[in-house]
């Protein structure tokens, strides 16, 4: 470790990966389709428009399904549901998953150890089957109750994560120093934790918000996501399961639609810590 | 005048691990104290006493003879603006996520104190030799020697009376030990220093006052000219000779 260098290195700049800007670009694009929906749509996305199972066209980009209704439409509905889904769930798996987390972290040796070994076996349930268990507890299959029951599902995932983050920072110095400068806990998780664990935990919640898109169209392909007439992608790719080889179009545009939005959160979550992190920019 | 003084401390971890016996120590103003000792001998326990950071097993701790009770926020709130630190890993003291001038004016505004921020960071800087613009960067712009002038200006921001100093220079290669000893020279004219250290060449550059500990126990103190000129302890002659020497050429 040397002193000798008192002129000081050019200042460090976000580093743009083309990973990021193709997932950003990706999610933006389902992102503004959503946001369409809410006040246009090519056709009623309920509405019988054309022939049953039409192959695409000009006047339906991706074709009808076995009802006649606008198959482009109905992707463009799902959109909005999986981004509603996806965004719910995220906001409660990071609320009560920091906040267990945190508290884990802070708690006295037994009571992280009770907080560890619970959360060991939720993990242990793989997040789709806690959530049909959730779902079938419930009154019934909603939209509502599935962004419920994937967010309290990943919540374990997101708790033990912040848990494991949260103890090594508390074991730095400048927690000490910290605590010398006369910061109270309240602070130093505002100042100190949640800064040093954000670059990792928002990977993660990009992450389970993948996961919960794919487990919401899990859900409703199962029955047990948003009922009809809500277009789900999941519900797309059920109905198209029975004419997939005679108009396979109505599973290949919907699957197009949740690859990509996926593979776009994943791209997205990767870059992402790039600019969340100081310490990862370039000089 | 005595800063901090400790009567009769003993330290243990759980209930068997007893890693300080009976300690006696009295800090006074303007008198820098050095504290030596092999690596176990309970040197950093000392430093998170005198901190706050634990409380003994037994025996009293006072700052300026009222005791020194974490519980009591305002007490410690005197007390932390009077008593500062800085640490040894110039690489895991300070928050990689928080700019320079956030880390260094920390304990002005933990502490609520009144103060211009900006111009005490900027003053804090160039009491350590840092340029003003270093208070836009983060620390893994900067090198370990000027990481370590980043954590002392932090600990002399709020003008403390004492700043403890847990083995500060260890981690530095040789002329940027030099330059931070220097440092702490020159700082030690307006505060007064607890320097911590395995390294008693160093520690006796800047203290008036030693304290030899060996396993927990002080078997020497008095001032840094009589016991480098004749330690009476074994532990102390033994740790004397084991100061690294040029060898004798002539």
């Amino acid at each position: 470790m040397t002193d000798a260098t008192p002129a000081l290195s050019p200042p460090s700049s976000p580093r743009l990966t083309p990973a990021f800007v193709i997932g950003a670009t990706l999610v933006g694009l389902h992102v503004i389709v959503g946001l369409i929906t809410l006040f246009w749509a090519p056709y009623d996305p309920t509405a019988m428009t054309g022939g049953r199972l039409a192959p695409p066209s000009l006047a339906h980009w991706a074709g009808t399904d076995r009802l006649g209704r606008d198959l482009f439409t109905e992707i463009m509905v799902g959109a909005r549901i999986a981004l509603a889904v996806g965004i719910g769930a995220v906001a409660i798996a990071a609320t009560i998953g920091v906040t267990i987390g945190l508290l884990a972290a802070f708690a006295s040796r037994t009571v992280d150890d009770v907080l560890a070994a619970t959360l060991d076996i939720l993990i242990a349930f793989p997040t789709l089957l806690l959530a049909m268990l959730i779902v079938a507890a419930s009154d019934g299959a909603s939209l509502g109750t599935a962004i419920l029951a994937i967010g309290i599902a990943a919540s374990s995932i997101v708790a033990r994560l912040t848990r494991i983050l949260a103890r090594r920072v508390l074991a730095m110095d400048y927690i000490t120093a910290a605590r010398v400068s006369g910061t109270g806990w309240l602070g130093i998780v505002r100042i100190h934790v949640l800064p040093n664990i954000w670059p990792t935990l928002i990977v993660n919640l990009a992450l389970q918000f993948g996961l919960a898109v794919i487990a919401e169209a899990s859900l409703s392909y199962l029955g047990l996501g948003a009922p009809p007439p809500n277009a789900s992608w999941g519900r797309l790719l059920q109905e198209a399961q029975a004419t997939v080889y005679t108009a396979p179009f109505g599973a290949v545009a919907p699957g197009i639609a949740l690859v990509s939005l996926v593979i776009g959160l994943n791209l997205f979550a990767d870059g992402l810590r790039d600019v969340a992190d100081p310490t990862r920019r370039r000089r | 005048m005595s800063l901090i003084d400790l009567a009769a401390v003993s330290f243990a971890y759980g209930r068997s691990r007893k890693v300080l016996h009976d300690i006696d120590l009295r800090i006074e103003a303007g008198r820098n104290l050095g504290i030596v000792g092999e690596s176990g001998s309970g040197k950093t326990t000392i430093l998170r006493l005198l901190l706050g950071l634990a409380r003994p097993t037994s025996g009293r701790i006072a700052f300026r003879g009222e005791p020194l009770d974490p519980r009591d926020r305002l007490f410690m709130r005197g007390f932390r603006r009077s008593v500062q630190a800085v640490f040894q890993d110039p690489y895991s003291s300070l928050d990689p996520r928080q700019k320079v001038a956030d880390i260094i004016a920390e304990p002005l505004r933990s502490l609520n104190v009144d103060t211009d921020i900006d111009a005490a960071v900027a003053e804090a800087l160039a009491s350590v030799d840092l340029p003003s613009g270093a208070a836009g960067r983060y620390p893994h712009e900067f090198s370990g020697g000027q990481r370590q002038r980043i954590a002392i200006a932090r600990a002399i921001v709020s003008q403390p009376e004492l700043v403890l100093a847990d083995e500060v220079v260890s981690a530095l290669d040789l002329t940027t030990r030099i330059r931070i000893v220097d440092l702490l020279k020159s700082l030690s004219e307006r505060t007064t220093l607890v320097l911590v250290s395995h390294d008693i060449g160093f520690v006796a550059l800047l203290c008036q006052d030693l304290v030899i500990l060996e396993k927990g126990r002080i078997v020497e103190q008095g001032s840094a000219r009589n016991i480098l000129s004749a330690p009476k302890h074994p532990y102390t002659q033994r740790l004397l000779e084991s100061t690294p020497r040029l060898p004798d050429f002539t």
